[in-house]
Protein backbone atom coordinates (compact mmCIF):
# COMPACT_ATOMS: atom_id res chain seq x y z
CA UNK A 1 0.00 0.00 0.00
CA UNK A 2 1.30 3.64 -0.70
CA UNK A 3 1.83 5.63 3.04
CA UNK A 4 -0.63 8.25 3.42
CA UNK A 5 0.36 11.82 2.74
CA UNK A 6 3.05 13.84 5.11
CA UNK A 7 5.41 16.08 4.70
CA UNK A 8 9.07 14.82 4.83
CA UNK A 9 11.47 17.16 6.12
CA UNK A 10 15.48 16.42 6.10
CA UNK A 11 17.18 18.01 9.31
CA UNK A 12 20.68 18.85 9.36
CA UNK A 13 21.33 18.31 12.88
CA UNK A 14 19.30 16.66 16.32
CA UNK A 15 18.58 20.19 17.20
CA UNK A 16 17.50 20.89 13.86
CA UNK A 17 15.54 17.64 13.78
CA UNK A 18 13.54 18.96 17.20
CA UNK A 19 12.80 22.50 15.98
CA UNK A 20 11.21 20.51 13.14
CA UNK A 21 9.31 17.93 14.82
CA UNK A 22 6.07 20.14 16.21
CA UNK A 23 2.62 18.76 17.41
CA UNK A 24 2.60 16.25 14.71
CA UNK A 25 5.64 15.28 13.83
CA UNK A 26 7.86 11.77 14.03
CA UNK A 27 10.96 10.75 13.65
CA UNK A 28 12.46 9.05 10.94
CA UNK A 29 15.76 6.79 11.40
CA UNK A 30 16.30 3.89 9.04
CA UNK A 31 12.99 3.26 8.35
CA UNK A 32 13.08 -0.47 8.65
CA UNK A 33 10.11 -0.31 10.91
CA UNK A 34 8.48 2.58 10.57
CA UNK A 35 8.42 2.55 6.82
CA UNK A 36 6.51 -0.88 6.82
CA UNK A 37 4.08 0.39 9.18
CA UNK A 38 3.43 3.48 6.93
CA UNK A 39 2.77 1.38 3.99
CA UNK A 40 0.19 -0.51 6.07
CA UNK A 41 -0.90 3.15 6.87
CA UNK A 42 -0.63 1.65 10.99
CA UNK A 43 0.94 5.07 11.20
CA UNK A 44 -0.01 7.96 9.88
CA UNK A 45 2.19 10.95 10.99
CA UNK A 46 1.59 14.89 9.33
CA UNK A 47 5.64 15.37 9.23
CA UNK A 48 7.96 12.78 8.82
CA UNK A 49 11.74 14.32 9.99
CA UNK A 50 14.63 12.30 8.84
CA UNK A 51 17.77 11.82 11.00
CA UNK A 52 19.39 9.09 8.56
CA UNK A 53 22.12 11.80 6.83
CA UNK A 54 22.97 13.29 11.24
CA UNK A 55 26.51 12.26 10.84
CA UNK A 56 27.30 13.47 14.20
CA UNK A 57 24.68 10.90 15.36
CA UNK A 58 26.10 8.04 13.70
CA UNK A 59 29.71 6.98 14.40
CA UNK A 60 30.52 4.92 16.97
CA UNK A 61 33.52 6.39 19.18
CA UNK A 62 35.72 4.39 21.72
CA UNK A 63 36.40 6.45 25.08
CA UNK A 64 38.69 6.14 28.15
CA UNK A 65 35.87 4.25 29.82
CA UNK A 66 32.87 3.30 27.53
CA UNK A 67 32.09 3.17 24.11
CA UNK A 68 29.27 5.68 22.47
CA UNK A 69 27.51 4.13 19.95
CA UNK A 70 25.17 6.74 17.74
CA UNK A 71 21.51 6.52 18.27
CA UNK A 72 21.96 6.72 14.27
CA UNK A 73 24.78 4.03 14.06
CA UNK A 74 23.53 1.04 11.62
CA UNK A 75 23.33 -2.88 12.18
CA UNK A 76 25.71 -3.20 9.86
CA UNK A 77 28.17 -0.56 11.37
CA UNK A 78 27.93 -2.04 14.67
CA UNK A 79 28.34 -5.49 13.15
CA UNK A 80 31.94 -4.60 11.63
CA UNK A 81 33.01 -2.78 14.66
CA UNK A 82 36.75 -3.81 15.96
CA UNK A 83 36.73 -1.85 19.08
CA UNK A 84 33.17 -3.49 20.01
CA UNK A 85 33.59 -6.56 18.95
CA UNK A 86 36.91 -6.60 22.10
CA UNK A 87 34.91 -4.30 24.44
CA UNK A 88 31.24 -5.69 24.27
CA UNK A 89 31.24 -8.86 22.05
CA UNK A 90 27.54 -9.38 22.30
CA UNK A 91 26.59 -6.39 20.75
CA UNK A 92 28.66 -7.23 17.93
CA UNK A 93 26.94 -11.27 18.03
CA UNK A 94 23.53 -9.59 17.86
CA UNK A 95 24.09 -6.86 15.01
CA UNK A 96 25.26 -9.62 12.64
CA UNK A 97 22.56 -11.77 13.40
CA UNK A 98 19.60 -8.64 12.74
CA UNK A 99 17.62 -9.33 9.83
CA UNK A 100 19.31 -9.11 6.82
CA UNK A 101 21.58 -7.52 4.98
CA UNK A 102 19.70 -4.70 3.10
CA UNK A 103 17.92 -4.45 6.90
CA UNK A 104 21.23 -3.72 8.48
CA UNK A 105 22.71 -1.36 6.06
CA UNK A 106 20.20 1.11 7.26
CA UNK A 107 18.17 0.17 10.29
CA UNK A 108 19.92 1.84 13.37
CA UNK A 109 20.18 0.79 17.16
CA UNK A 110 18.53 4.12 18.14
CA UNK A 111 15.63 3.37 16.29
CA UNK A 112 15.27 0.01 17.80
CA UNK A 113 15.18 0.71 20.92
CA UNK A 114 13.16 3.86 20.75
CA UNK A 115 10.45 1.61 18.76
CA UNK A 116 11.26 -1.50 21.70
CA UNK A 117 9.71 -4.37 19.76
CA UNK A 118 9.28 -6.82 21.77
CA UNK A 119 10.94 -9.62 20.01
CA UNK A 120 14.07 -6.83 19.01
CA UNK A 121 17.82 -7.91 20.19
CA UNK A 122 19.03 -4.55 21.16
CA UNK A 123 16.64 -4.39 24.15
CA UNK A 124 18.40 -7.63 25.75
CA UNK A 125 21.61 -6.66 24.82
CA UNK A 126 21.60 -3.16 26.60
CA UNK A 127 20.08 -4.50 29.22
CA UNK A 128 22.96 -6.96 29.93
CA UNK A 129 25.80 -4.25 29.00
CA UNK A 130 24.32 -1.90 31.51
CA UNK A 131 23.87 0.77 28.75
CA UNK A 132 23.09 4.44 29.32
CA UNK A 133 20.89 6.42 26.56
CA UNK A 134 21.63 9.73 25.82
CA UNK A 135 19.07 11.89 24.43
CA UNK A 136 18.02 15.56 23.48
CA UNK A 137 14.72 17.62 23.59
CA UNK A 138 14.33 21.23 23.07
CA UNK A 139 15.51 21.88 26.36
CA UNK A 140 18.71 20.33 26.49
CA UNK A 141 20.11 16.68 27.01
CA UNK A 142 19.22 13.91 29.49
CA UNK A 143 20.70 10.48 30.18
CA UNK A 144 18.77 7.58 31.17
CA UNK A 145 20.03 4.07 32.52
CA UNK A 146 18.74 1.20 30.49
CA UNK A 147 17.16 -1.19 33.10
CA UNK A 148 14.63 1.96 33.49
CA UNK A 149 14.02 2.48 29.90
CA UNK A 150 11.70 -0.42 28.68
CA UNK A 151 8.47 0.28 30.13
CA UNK A 152 6.04 -2.07 28.25
CA UNK A 153 4.76 -3.42 25.17
CA UNK A 154 6.39 -0.50 22.52
CA UNK A 155 6.47 1.49 25.54
CA UNK A 156 9.63 3.29 26.70
CA UNK A 157 11.03 6.07 29.02
CA UNK A 158 11.48 8.04 25.66
CA UNK A 159 9.10 11.10 25.53
CA UNK A 160 7.20 13.23 22.58
CA UNK A 161 9.94 15.05 20.93
CA UNK A 162 12.68 13.47 21.86
CA UNK A 163 16.15 12.42 19.86
CA UNK A 164 18.10 9.03 20.64
CA UNK A 165 21.43 10.81 20.30
CA UNK A 166 23.49 7.70 21.43
CA UNK A 167 24.40 4.91 24.08
CA UNK A 168 27.54 4.52 25.95
CA UNK A 169 28.12 0.95 27.10
CA UNK A 170 30.78 0.60 29.86
CA UNK A 171 33.90 -0.53 29.38
CA UNK A 172 33.63 -3.37 32.10
CA UNK A 173 34.67 -6.69 32.91
CA UNK A 174 31.52 -8.06 32.61
CA UNK A 175 30.98 -6.81 28.95
CA UNK A 176 34.40 -7.80 27.73
CA UNK A 177 32.97 -11.29 28.61
CA UNK A 178 29.80 -11.30 27.10
CA UNK A 179 27.57 -13.54 24.57
CA UNK A 180 24.28 -13.35 22.77
CA UNK A 181 22.00 -16.41 21.70
CA UNK A 182 18.65 -16.29 20.06
CA UNK A 183 16.25 -18.63 18.16
CA UNK A 184 14.97 -16.86 15.13
CA UNK A 185 11.81 -16.66 13.83
CA UNK A 186 12.68 -18.48 10.20
CA UNK A 187 11.56 -15.63 7.75
CA UNK A 188 12.53 -12.10 9.83
CA UNK A 189 15.37 -12.99 12.62
CA UNK A 190 13.54 -11.50 15.19
CA UNK A 191 13.92 -13.39 18.56
CA UNK A 192 11.17 -15.97 19.46
CA UNK A 193 13.49 -16.20 21.97
CA UNK A 194 16.95 -14.45 22.47
CA UNK A 195 19.04 -13.55 25.79
CA UNK A 196 22.08 -11.13 26.18
CA UNK A 197 24.86 -12.66 29.12
CA UNK A 198 27.34 -10.81 30.31
CA UNK A 199 29.64 -12.38 33.13
CA UNK A 200 33.15 -10.87 34.86
CA UNK A 201 35.20 -13.04 36.36
CA UNK A 202 37.80 -12.57 38.90
CA UNK A 203 39.88 -15.29 40.77
CA UNK A 204 38.42 -17.99 39.21
CA UNK A 205 34.99 -17.11 40.64
CA UNK A 206 31.92 -14.59 39.38
CA UNK A 207 32.46 -11.38 40.52
CA UNK A 208 29.15 -9.62 38.77
CA UNK A 209 26.78 -11.54 35.91
CA UNK A 210 24.03 -9.61 33.86
CA UNK A 211 21.18 -11.46 31.95
CA UNK A 212 18.65 -10.33 29.77
CA UNK A 213 15.84 -11.98 28.09
CA UNK A 214 13.52 -10.39 25.12
CA UNK A 215 11.23 -12.47 23.26
CA UNK A 216 9.64 -13.96 26.30
CA UNK A 217 7.34 -11.11 26.82
CA UNK A 218 6.12 -7.67 26.40
CA UNK A 219 9.66 -6.33 26.76
CA UNK A 220 13.04 -7.33 27.72
CA UNK A 221 14.19 -7.80 31.12
CA UNK A 222 16.51 -8.70 33.22
CA UNK A 223 16.78 -12.12 35.15
CA UNK A 224 17.97 -11.13 38.56
CA UNK A 225 17.86 -14.52 39.96
CA UNK A 226 20.02 -16.03 37.77
CA UNK A 227 22.57 -13.12 37.97
CA UNK A 228 22.77 -13.70 41.76
CA UNK A 229 22.75 -17.46 41.54
CA UNK A 230 25.79 -16.96 39.51
CA UNK A 231 27.36 -14.50 41.31
CA UNK A 232 30.23 -16.28 43.69
CA UNK A 233 30.89 -19.72 41.60
CA UNK A 234 33.01 -20.89 39.01
CA UNK A 235 31.22 -20.77 35.69
CA UNK A 236 30.98 -23.94 34.36
CA UNK A 237 28.11 -25.95 32.87
CA UNK A 238 26.87 -27.37 35.85
CA UNK A 239 26.55 -24.03 37.78
CA UNK A 240 24.95 -22.73 34.46
CA UNK A 241 22.54 -25.46 34.59
CA UNK A 242 21.76 -25.32 38.15
CA UNK A 243 21.67 -21.46 38.07
CA UNK A 244 19.16 -21.01 35.04
CA UNK A 245 15.74 -22.29 36.32
CA UNK A 246 12.25 -20.84 35.07
CA UNK A 247 13.49 -17.63 33.46
CA UNK A 248 9.90 -16.30 33.50
CA UNK A 249 9.07 -16.51 36.51
CA UNK A 250 6.68 -13.61 36.98
CA UNK A 251 6.53 -12.80 33.42
CA UNK A 252 3.04 -12.80 30.99
CA UNK A 253 4.97 -15.12 28.56
CA UNK A 254 3.44 -14.66 25.18
CA UNK A 255 1.51 -17.05 22.84
CA UNK A 256 1.59 -16.93 19.30
CA UNK A 257 1.69 -18.45 15.91
CA UNK A 258 5.78 -19.69 16.39
CA UNK A 259 5.73 -20.41 19.93
CA UNK A 260 2.83 -20.93 22.39
CA UNK A 261 3.25 -19.99 25.67
CA UNK A 262 4.54 -23.46 26.98
CA UNK A 263 7.34 -24.00 24.28
CA UNK A 264 8.21 -20.21 24.52
CA UNK A 265 9.12 -20.65 28.45
CA UNK A 266 10.68 -23.37 27.68
CA UNK A 267 13.04 -22.19 24.90
CA UNK A 268 13.85 -19.01 27.48
CA UNK A 269 15.23 -21.32 29.42
CA UNK A 270 17.56 -23.24 26.86
CA UNK A 271 18.81 -19.81 25.21
CA UNK A 272 19.62 -18.66 29.22
CA UNK A 273 21.89 -21.69 29.12
CA UNK A 274 23.39 -21.43 25.99
CA UNK A 275 24.16 -17.94 25.94
CA UNK A 276 25.70 -18.13 29.14
CA UNK A 277 27.61 -21.07 27.90
CA UNK A 278 29.43 -19.62 25.24
CA UNK A 279 31.44 -17.54 28.09
CA UNK A 280 32.87 -21.25 29.07
CA UNK B 1 4.24 19.06 -0.34
CA UNK B 2 6.89 17.89 -3.24
CA UNK B 3 10.13 17.62 -2.15
CA UNK B 4 13.35 18.57 -4.63
CA UNK B 5 15.39 15.79 -5.37
CA UNK B 6 18.89 15.06 -7.67
CA UNK B 7 19.52 11.09 -7.46
CA UNK B 8 22.11 9.66 -9.67
CA UNK B 9 21.09 6.53 -11.01
CA UNK B 10 23.64 4.16 -12.53
CA UNK B 11 25.06 6.95 -13.57
CA UNK B 12 22.88 9.58 -14.78
CA UNK B 13 21.84 12.79 -12.55
CA UNK B 14 18.13 12.75 -12.15
CA UNK B 15 16.77 15.77 -11.01
CA UNK B 16 12.65 16.04 -10.12
CA UNK B 17 10.21 16.71 -8.02
CA UNK B 18 8.52 13.86 -5.34
CA UNK B 19 5.97 13.98 -2.61
CA UNK B 20 7.43 12.64 0.14
CA UNK B 21 5.55 9.33 0.60
CA UNK B 22 6.80 8.21 -2.42
CA UNK B 23 8.94 4.85 -2.24
CA UNK B 24 12.38 5.05 -4.02
CA UNK B 25 10.71 1.61 -5.86
CA UNK B 26 8.01 3.51 -7.41
CA UNK B 27 10.59 6.67 -8.00
CA UNK B 28 12.24 4.15 -9.96
CA UNK B 29 9.64 2.39 -12.07
CA UNK B 30 6.93 4.78 -12.30
CA UNK B 31 9.03 8.24 -12.88
CA UNK B 32 12.32 6.92 -14.22
CA UNK B 33 11.09 3.75 -15.89
CA UNK B 34 13.53 1.07 -14.65
CA UNK B 35 11.36 -1.73 -14.00
CA UNK B 36 13.97 -4.03 -13.47
CA UNK B 37 13.62 -3.26 -9.87
CA UNK B 38 10.66 -5.65 -8.80
CA UNK B 39 8.03 -5.63 -6.00
CA UNK B 40 7.16 -8.46 -4.09
CA UNK B 41 5.56 -7.94 -1.18
CA UNK B 42 4.69 -5.25 1.20
CA UNK B 43 6.33 -6.55 4.31
CA UNK B 44 9.77 -5.09 3.75
CA UNK B 45 10.44 -9.13 3.46
CA UNK B 46 11.09 -10.16 0.08
CA UNK B 47 14.18 -8.04 -1.06
CA UNK B 48 12.95 -8.56 -5.02
CA UNK B 49 13.21 -4.68 -5.05
CA UNK B 50 16.75 -4.65 -3.88
CA UNK B 51 19.16 -2.04 -5.23
CA UNK B 52 22.57 -0.51 -4.07
CA UNK B 53 22.34 3.18 -2.34
CA UNK B 54 25.90 4.73 -2.32
CA UNK B 55 27.62 1.21 -2.64
CA UNK B 56 25.08 -0.46 -0.36
CA UNK B 57 22.12 -2.85 -0.91
CA UNK B 58 19.20 -1.49 0.65
CA UNK B 59 15.24 -2.57 -0.09
CA UNK B 60 14.05 0.24 -2.11
CA UNK B 61 10.24 -0.24 -0.58
CA UNK B 62 11.71 0.45 2.72
CA UNK B 63 13.24 3.80 1.72
CA UNK B 64 11.76 7.14 0.81
CA UNK B 65 12.59 8.99 -2.72
CA UNK B 66 13.27 11.85 -1.03
CA UNK B 67 16.47 10.52 1.11
CA UNK B 68 17.91 9.21 -1.82
CA UNK B 69 18.19 12.90 -2.39
CA UNK B 70 21.85 13.73 -3.09
CA UNK B 71 22.90 9.38 -3.25
CA UNK B 72 24.14 7.47 -5.81
CA UNK B 73 21.55 4.34 -6.89
CA UNK B 74 22.28 1.37 -8.80
CA UNK B 75 19.78 -1.11 -9.99
CA UNK B 76 20.33 -4.50 -12.40
CA UNK B 77 20.28 -2.05 -15.47
CA UNK B 78 23.44 -0.25 -14.16
CA UNK B 79 25.44 -3.87 -13.85
CA UNK B 80 26.32 -4.36 -17.09
CA UNK B 81 28.64 -2.47 -18.97
CA UNK B 82 29.68 -1.45 -22.57
CA UNK B 83 27.34 -4.25 -23.78
CA UNK B 84 28.87 -6.67 -21.69
CA UNK B 85 27.17 -8.98 -18.56
CA UNK B 86 28.58 -8.47 -15.31
CA UNK B 87 30.12 -11.78 -13.86
CA UNK B 88 26.69 -12.35 -11.74
CA UNK B 89 24.13 -11.75 -14.64
CA UNK B 90 26.45 -14.25 -16.57
CA UNK B 91 26.39 -16.82 -13.59
CA UNK B 92 23.19 -16.57 -13.54
CA UNK B 93 22.84 -17.48 -16.98
CA UNK B 94 25.25 -20.40 -16.89
CA UNK B 95 24.19 -21.57 -13.72
CA UNK B 96 20.35 -21.67 -14.51
CA UNK B 97 19.99 -19.43 -11.70
CA UNK B 98 16.49 -18.09 -12.44
CA UNK B 99 13.26 -19.75 -13.71
CA UNK B 100 10.27 -17.28 -13.91
CA UNK B 101 12.86 -14.58 -12.76
CA UNK B 102 10.86 -12.54 -10.70
CA UNK B 103 13.62 -12.70 -7.46
CA UNK B 104 16.51 -12.39 -9.65
CA UNK B 105 17.03 -8.36 -9.56
CA UNK B 106 17.17 -8.24 -6.61
CA UNK B 107 19.03 -11.86 -5.70
CA UNK B 108 21.78 -9.74 -8.34
CA UNK B 109 22.26 -6.91 -6.34
CA UNK B 110 22.38 -8.72 -3.36
CA UNK B 111 24.79 -10.80 -4.33
CA UNK B 112 26.98 -8.21 -5.73
CA UNK B 113 27.13 -6.26 -2.09
CA UNK B 114 28.29 -9.57 -0.52
CA UNK B 115 30.91 -10.11 -3.42
CA UNK B 116 32.52 -6.55 -2.21
CA UNK B 117 32.76 -7.30 0.90
CA UNK B 118 33.69 -10.83 0.61
CA UNK B 119 35.17 -11.54 -2.51
CA UNK B 120 35.64 -15.45 -1.83
CA UNK B 121 32.51 -16.52 0.26
CA UNK B 122 31.89 -20.06 1.79
CA UNK B 123 28.85 -21.38 0.56
CA UNK B 124 27.35 -21.04 3.93
CA UNK B 125 28.25 -17.04 3.87
CA UNK B 126 26.30 -17.06 0.56
CA UNK B 127 22.84 -18.94 2.03
CA UNK B 128 23.67 -16.10 4.80
CA UNK B 129 23.81 -13.10 2.51
CA UNK B 130 21.00 -14.20 1.06
CA UNK B 131 18.69 -14.25 4.02
CA UNK B 132 16.49 -11.28 2.75
CA UNK B 133 15.63 -12.28 -0.73
CA UNK B 134 13.16 -14.99 -1.66
CA UNK B 135 13.03 -17.35 -3.92
CA UNK B 136 9.74 -19.31 -5.38
CA UNK B 137 11.00 -20.99 -7.69
CA UNK B 138 14.55 -22.28 -7.68
CA UNK B 139 15.21 -23.86 -4.25
CA UNK B 140 18.17 -21.55 -4.15
CA UNK B 141 20.71 -24.09 -5.15
CA UNK B 142 21.42 -22.75 -8.95
CA UNK B 143 21.43 -19.20 -6.83
CA UNK B 144 24.48 -20.18 -4.76
CA UNK B 145 25.91 -21.76 -7.77
CA UNK B 146 25.79 -18.92 -9.71
CA UNK B 147 26.82 -16.62 -6.90
CA UNK B 148 30.04 -18.68 -6.94
CA UNK B 149 30.63 -18.92 -10.59
CA UNK B 150 30.57 -14.95 -9.85
CA UNK B 151 33.09 -15.20 -7.18
CA UNK B 152 35.35 -17.03 -9.40
CA UNK B 153 35.03 -15.07 -12.54
CA UNK B 154 36.26 -11.75 -10.69
CA UNK B 155 38.83 -13.32 -8.77
CA UNK B 156 40.35 -14.29 -12.36
CA UNK B 157 39.54 -10.94 -13.89
CA UNK B 158 40.65 -8.98 -11.17
C1 LIG C 1 12.69 -7.78 7.25
C2 LIG C 1 13.07 -7.20 8.58
C3 LIG C 1 13.70 -8.00 9.52
C4 LIG C 1 14.05 -7.50 10.78
N1 LIG C 1 14.67 -8.33 11.66
C5 LIG C 1 15.01 -7.87 12.89
C6 LIG C 1 15.68 -8.72 13.84
O1 LIG C 1 16.03 -9.87 13.57
N2 LIG C 1 15.95 -8.20 15.07
C7 LIG C 1 15.63 -6.91 15.41
O2 LIG C 1 15.91 -6.50 16.52
N3 LIG C 1 15.04 -6.08 14.52
C8 LIG C 1 14.72 -6.53 13.28
N4 LIG C 1 14.11 -5.68 12.38
C9 LIG C 1 13.82 -4.27 12.78
C10 LIG C 1 15.04 -3.40 12.49
O3 LIG C 1 16.08 -3.72 13.40
C11 LIG C 1 14.77 -1.89 12.57
O4 LIG C 1 15.92 -1.28 12.02
C12 LIG C 1 14.55 -1.28 13.93
O5 LIG C 1 13.51 -1.93 14.61
C13 LIG C 1 14.15 0.19 13.83
O6 LIG C 1 15.25 1.01 13.57
P1 LIG C 1 15.19 2.09 12.42
O7 LIG C 1 16.42 2.89 12.52
O8 LIG C 1 14.93 1.41 11.15
O9 LIG C 1 13.98 3.01 12.91
P2 LIG C 1 12.70 3.59 12.17
O10 LIG C 1 11.95 2.49 11.50
O11 LIG C 1 13.08 4.76 11.36
O12 LIG C 1 11.89 4.11 13.44
C14 LIG C 1 11.30 3.25 14.38
C15 LIG C 1 10.71 4.09 15.52
O13 LIG C 1 11.75 4.71 16.28
C16 LIG C 1 11.69 6.15 16.22
N5 LIG C 1 13.07 6.59 16.08
C17 LIG C 1 13.98 6.21 15.12
N6 LIG C 1 15.20 6.68 15.41
C18 LIG C 1 15.09 7.40 16.57
C19 LIG C 1 16.01 8.14 17.37
N7 LIG C 1 17.32 8.23 17.08
N8 LIG C 1 15.53 8.76 18.48
C20 LIG C 1 14.22 8.67 18.82
N9 LIG C 1 13.31 7.99 18.11
C21 LIG C 1 13.73 7.36 17.00
C22 LIG C 1 10.78 6.44 15.04
O14 LIG C 1 10.09 7.65 15.23
C23 LIG C 1 9.85 5.24 15.04
O15 LIG C 1 8.84 5.42 15.99
C24 LIG C 1 13.76 -6.15 11.11
C25 LIG C 1 13.13 -5.32 10.17
C26 LIG C 1 12.78 -5.84 8.92
C27 LIG C 1 12.13 -4.94 7.90
S1 LIG D 1 9.21 -5.46 -2.33
FE1 LIG D 1 10.79 -4.69 -1.08
S2 LIG D 1 11.16 -6.33 0.26
FE2 LIG D 1 9.49 -7.09 -0.94
S1 LIG E 1 13.11 -17.56 -10.06
FE1 LIG E 1 11.00 -17.35 -9.66
S2 LIG E 1 11.03 -16.39 -7.71
FE2 LIG E 1 13.09 -16.84 -8.01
Amino acid sequence: MIPTSFEYKNAGSVADAIGMLGDDGQILGGGQSLIPALKLRLNSPGVLVDISKVDAIKGISDNEKSITVGGGATHASIASNADLDSAAPMLVQAAREIGDIQVRNRGTIGGSIAHADPAADWPAVLLASDANVMIQNKDGKRTVDIDQFFKGFYETALEEGEVITGISIPKSGFNKNSAYAKFKQPASRFAIVGCAAAVDIDGGVVKEARVAMTGVSECAYRVTAVEKALVGKALTAENIEAAVGDVTEGRDVMSDHYASEKYRTHLASVYAKRALKKLL
Amino acid sequence: MANKISVTVNGTTHTGEVEGRVLLVDYLREHLSLTGTHIGCDTSSCGACTVHVDGKAIKSCTMLAAQADGASVTTVEGLSSNGELHPIQEGFKEEHGLQCGFCTPGMMMTATDLLKNNADPSEQEIREALEGNFCRCTGYHNIVKSIQYAAKKMATTA
